[in-house]
């Protein structure tokens, strides 16, 4: 069982998870965050490597994007900032990317280099569901590493039951037909799509993300998951002047 | 050896459908629907109907004279440049917007780069009484203003990318970002043979009137439904392909693909994807695509903005790898020339994408009496500005 499992074993309402860009605001500031974000009660983290062309993102994780890869991010160059990741965080982490930059450096090197450093999983938007299970969910399971799919409003029952089934540690719910970064209002039917989901028993827990910016949209959507993940607004507030200081201001408001 | 798609959307190696879960269930109900509808005898019908009135098709197959003379072939133009709006993109968009109308969609979606696409897409958007956005680079509306006034004049909304480089590759991000705020009343046309699949199939289909009219145009004239040679420019490939598409099983027919060299294929400011490209994921679909060894993707450059694109399409990049097509490329300054000779020599002035194509028969070894057929993907007229001044003219 990773860390992931086992938290989620342990833990089942109110996970506040945090995704940042590796390499923003400055190249080597990934463990920093990675350290001030657990002491500031996250539950676990999604580390964004950077990609030319994110299309699932919204404008500020295009723009952090941007900025990283003009800062010099790069795959092998995170991994070689990840090595003492285990010495400074115990929380789960997640690797969030898009297929290319995993492609390029091999699926099977990544998975084994993932598992080195303490990586729990990752979250690959625009790696299809066909794919992963004909070619990579061997090389995942053999590294230990849990393949997060997401699910949107329009995704069919049958294909939620699918993707159940194809998961090992949670499921994440697009909020609303958007890209990253939006204004999560919950409206009457994006409660009715929550609920729906979860009265469909899955196995697996499932967390929210995607319009989800402060402690008011967190405990809103927390209600109908088990935790909501922050993004955008997180990435916003982060202040390269002051980067331990402005990390803790934004963490402050969830803790009550 | 199949050159076609197969039923997991892949043609070889390549293809399938990269895309983020907001976007699988509009791709997922075009990928059930796409082959029905075209089948469809009305659908077929309109389709012709559109293709002959508006378009005016069958574009001429010309046998260009002093041309041949010049080389010792026969060199045959298909003239899509004498297509309505000046390109063979208005195949494809014909073919989409009434797919759309047949899905019940009400509001219609691009990206273009120099605005050739846009502009076809607008038109049939204005033919039908759709609404109709165009996302563009916010660096090509500045270099394409004529073409960004008739998208307007057209009734079209041009939305400036201004993420990444701001140039085709981001105005395509911009459309799929579109597509998913708006998954259910919204159709995306993809201007090229890329994308998830069913894209490059279905533009394909849709140009594969180019290749179809040919062959029975080359019976006429020459007795043989049959070509020695066919060549086409490659951007993304959508004339190329639609050139191709109804020779591809025909393995005596030499295909030759030419890309966009730019300043040179080493100098940096290339857009030959198929030298300076590696296997990799682009816009949804595994194909070929300039990038750098961390796999983010480079930007590409040529002088002319249809072939300014890092990737080709799926069906391509297989064609590429198994050696059914040849693919080479052509520099900036061979393309302008060849621009100019045509224009002289038969009175045509082609667009710098077409121009292309062209530059490669200067490369070519005839004995004398083949049969070489060129794509003239477009005409010039967008492209005065770098004639006159490149020519000094």
């Amino acid at each position: 069982m990773n860390r992931l499992q086992q938290l989620f074993e342990k833990q089942q309402k109110g996970l506040l998870s945090i995704y940042y860009t590796a390499g923003y605001p400055n190249l080597n500031d990934t463990l920093k965050i990675a350290d001030t974000l657990e002491q500031s009660g996250a539950d676990f983290l999604e580390i964004g490597f950077p990609y030319s062309d994110p299309v699932a993102d919204g404008p500020v994780i295009q723009a952090s994007s941007k900025e990283a890869l003009d800062n010099g991010m790069t795959l092998p160059i995170l991994f070689e900032q990840l090595k003492d990741l285990r010495q400074r965080v115990t929380i789960p982490i997640l690797l969030m990317g898009y297929v290319n930059v995993v492609l390029q450096y091999g699926v099977e090197a990544f998975c084994q280099k993932c598992q080195e450093v303490g990586v729990d999983g990752c979250i690959i938007p625009d790696l299809p569901m066909y794919e992963y299970e004909e070619m990579y969910q061997a090389i995942f399971e053999k590294y230990e590493l849990s393949n997060i799919f997401l699910v949107t409003p329009q995704t069919s029952e049958e294909r939620i039951r699918k993707i159940d089934g194809l998961s090992n540690a949670f499921i994440y719910l697009v909020s609303s037909a958007a890209t990253t970064g939006g204004n999560l209002s919950i409206s009457e039917s994006s409660a009715a799509y929550f609920k729906r989901i979860a009265d469909m028993q899955l196995k697996n827990p499932f967390v929210i993300g995607f319009g989800i910016s402060n402690k008011e949209t967190f405990d809103a959507a927390s209600q109908y998951a088990n935790g909501a993940i922050i993004g955008s607004a997180f990435v916003k507030n982060v202040d390269a002047n002051n980067l331990e200081g402005s990390i803790k201001d934004f963490m402050r408001q969830f803790k009550s | 050896m199949n050159y076609f798609v197969d039923e997991r959307g892949y043609y070889g190696d390549f293809g399938g459908a990269y895309i983020p879960e907001m976007l699988y269930p509009n791709v997922e109900e075009l990928r059930q629907k796409y082959q029905a509808v075209i089948d469809d005898e009305q659908f077929q019908q309109e389709f012709k109907a559109l293709l002959k009135d508006y378009v005016g098709r069958p574009s001429p197959l010309y046998l260009a004279k002093r041309l041949s003379e010049k080389y010792g072939a026969n060199i045959f133009l298909k003239r899509e440049d004498l297509n309505h709006t000046g390109a063979h993109k208005i195949n494809n968009t014909i073919g989409q917007i009434l797919l759309a109308e047949k899905l019940g969609k009400k509001r219609i979606i691009a990206e273009t780069g120099a605005g050739q696409h846009g502009v076809a897409t607008a038109t049939v958007c204005a033919l039908r009484g759709l609404e109709c956005v165009v996302y563009m680079g916010e660096v090509d509306i500045k270099r394409q203003a004529p073409n960004v006034a008739r998208m307007k004049m057209l009734g079209a909304k041009v939305v400036p990318a201004t993420s990444g480089s701001k140039t085709l590759k981001d105005a395509t991000n911009e459309a799929m970002r579109d597509w998913i705020a708006n998954p259910v009343d919204t159709h995306y046309i993809i201007g090229s043979v890329v994308g998830p699949h069913p894209y490059p199939d279905m533009v394909a289909q849709f140009q594969s009137i180019i290749s179809f009219e040919t062959k029975k145009q080359l019976k006429e004239q020459t007795g043989s439904e049959l070509a020695d040679y066919v060549l086409a420019c490659v951007g993304g490939g959508s004339n190329a392909m639609g050139m191709f598409y109804h020779f591809i099983d025909d393995e005596n027919v030499q295909l030759i693909a030419i890309e966009a060299a730019g300043k040179g294929v080493s100098s940096g400011f290339s857009a030959a994807t198929t030298t300076l490209g590696k296997e990799g994921v682009l816009h949804g679909s595994r194909s070929i695509l300039m990038q750098t060894e961390d796999g983010q993707v480079v930007e590409p450059h040529s002088v002319s903005a249809g072939l300014d694109y890092p990737g080709i399409g799926p069906q391509h990049a297989h064609l590429f790898k198994t050696g059914r097509g040849l693919y080479a490329s052509i520099t900036d300054d061979e393309a302008l020339q060849a621009g100019l000779l045509l224009t002289q020599y038969e009175g045509i002035i082609p667009a710098i994408e077409s121009a292309h194509a062209l530059a490669y028969l200067e490369k070519m070894d005839f004995k004398g009496g083949e049969n070489v057929v060129v794509c003239l993907s477009g005409r010039g007229d967008k492209d005065m500005e770098t004639y006159m001044k490149y020519f000094n003219l």
